[in-house]
């Protein structure tokens, strides 16, 4: 994995203190390729999500050290390396599609002209060409997840975060927006870091696959999906693509084996 | 046509009563001075109307700046509150101990301070009488934001200006105009009260507590009615102005606005 744009080493992240301090992340190594679409999956309370922020710099490590293209991931949030999208689209209602795609622009001073084009050409991508003077609440779920992702991508930021984007969509949806998702990440080239509960999501949008174990959440696997590029339903239909379901389930319930080799290295 | 039927039954509703109270008051006999009958306050508001109408103008100046005066301090310490947490911790106890006080109590101290003929006298009554609800709305509008909305605007190393300008204020918006419309009914009642304590002639309190004084009943009902149209049409300007300034929450909710 050379040209990494998230390095982690060695972090710990613990909420809270003294006897009610829980350990949310112990010893998490993990490095991610420039181009990847890597997905975090496992169980609720795994720290998957926090991995996330902590990569976004919403939230410090306790221990250990997180670099972003080679800067402190504070530093790459102050530079607006980041789009985030968030489970809830977070759209504001007082703007309409159209201002809520110009925000990220609005917030790195671009002119007003280059924001309006901007914006246009993103909801383009996301197929929403049309609805720019609607107002949030006129649109489907479905669609604000889409301006959300139009937003994020907007200012061409060097990585995505998403958590669990597309978690309270109904499943046809999610699959077209799974698709959708992927025509833009091989569009763009950006680097995306996806979180999930979904074995097949996971599988079909990835190229790699971290498998996390909960309380304390470690990383128990790195699964590289080395399906075909560029994905289309007929992977949905693929053995291979079944194989490293499999294979992904295998490793989330075997999570507990891994455990007193972890108990090992920490009592080392 | 369904605009027509929709009201129907609440005008059907309010002409009978109107025909009732005439009724009962005739059959029944009851003094003019215990209830006029609705065509004796008619007459009476046909003959006092140039009287009313500066008397409810007069009355409807006083809400409105009153308002204006509180409102403006409200959202000002509202702010202030919202921004340092200092401020909030300075303000808030007062403020809220300041709400627990009958406000219109003041009333007489205000004719002492500002004069009894000044309209500011009343205009500070219903300023104090409006400022809780609209500052400790807006408060609550500043700060109740989705926790997405700010996680969002950090990841845009957005600084806390941009927060305040771009997220926070606008979210109170909705929430500042609920409490101006509430406001609106408030002031009304702020500043004819605050008038029984005394002040100028022409101004709907004193209009109502002469009439009675002299047993001209039917007068002071007239100015009753006057003092519920400016109280619904203060409110009407302002659930207009909430139309205007709020297309996307206005539309959203038509239904429930009122």
């Amino acid at each position: 994995m050379s040209e990494a744009v998230v390095r982690f080493r060695a972090v710990d992240k613990v909420f809270g203190s003294g006897a009610d301090a829980t350990k949310a992340l112990d010893r998490i190594d993990l490095e991610i390729p420039k181009r990847a679409f890597v997905s975090l999956i496992g169980p609720s309370g795994c720290g998957k999500s926090t991995l996330l922020r902590l990569i976004g710099d919403l939230t410090r490590p306790s221990a250990g050290t997180i670099e972003v293209n080679g800067k402190s991931a504070h530093r790459a949030r102050l530079d607006r390396d980041y789009g985030m999208v968030f489970q809830s689209p977070v759209l504001f209602d007082w703007r309409t599609v159209m201002r809520n795609v110009e925000l990220p622009l609005e917030m790195s001073a671009i002119p007003k002209r280059a924001r309006a084009t901007r914006a246009q050409e993103m909801l383009a991508l996301v197929e929403l060409t049309g609805f720019e003077r609607r107002y949030p609440w006129q649109l489907s779920g479905g669609m604000q997840q889409r301006v959300a992702i139009a937003r994020a991508l907007s200012f061409e930021p060097a990585i995505l975060l998403m958590d669990e984007p597309f978690g309270a969509l109904d499943e046809i949806t999610r699959e077209r927006l799974n698709l959708e998702l992927l025509r833009i990440w091989q569009q763009t080239g950006t680097t995306i870091v996806f979180v999930t509960h979904s074995i097949p999501e996971a599988v079909f949008l990835s190229t790699h696959v971290a498998v996390m174990s909960a309380r304390p959440g470690r990383i128990l696997d790195v699964i590289a999906v080395d399906l075909p590029q560029p994905r289309n339903d007929l992977t949905r239909e693929d053995e291979r693509y079944f194989g490293f379901i499999t294979r992904v389930r295998e490793r989330l319930r075997g999570g507990d084996a891994a455990r007193p080799r972890a108990v090992e290295v920490a009592a080392s | 046509m369904s605009r027509i039927r929709y009201y129907a039954p609440a005008a059907t509703l309010f002409v009978a009563v109107l025909v009732t109270w005439e009724l009962l008051v005739s059959v029944l006999g009851i003094q003019q001075f215990l209830l006029p009958r609705p065509s004796a306050i008619a007459a009476a508001f046909v003959d006092h109307l140039d009287e009313l109408a500066t008397a409810g103008r007069n009355t409807l100046i006083e809400a409105v700046g009153g308002l204006a005066i509180g409102g403006v301090a409200a959202l000002a310490v509202a702010g202030a509150t919202a921004r340092w947490t200092t401020a909030s911790r300075t303000l808030l106890p007062f403020a809220i101990a300041a709400n627990s006080v009958p406000i219109i109590a003041f009333a007489p101290i205000m004719n002492n301070w500002f004069g009894v003929l000044n309209p500011l006298s009343k205009m500070m009554v219903v300023a104090v009488l409006v400022f809780f609800p609209v500052m400790i709305n807006t408060v609550r509008g500043l700060t109740l934001v989705e926790p997405g909305s700010l996680e969002l605007m950090r990841s845009y190393a957005a600084d806390e200006l941009a927060v305040f300008l771009k997220v926070r204020i606008p979210n109170a918006l909705p929430y500042i105009f609920t409490a101006l419309r509430v406001s609106a009914t408030l002031s009304l009642i702020g500043a004819i009260v605050a008038e029984y304590f005394g002040g100028a002639r022409s101004v709907l309190g004193q209009f109502i507590i002469t009439e009675a004084a002299f047993f001209r009943f039917a007068n002071a009902w007239a100015a009753i009615i006057v003092a519920s149209a400016a109280s619904i049409a203060f409110f009407l300007i302002i659930l207009a102005l909430e139309r205007v300034a709020l297309p996307w929450h206005a539309s959203a909710r038509a239904t429930d606005a009122l």
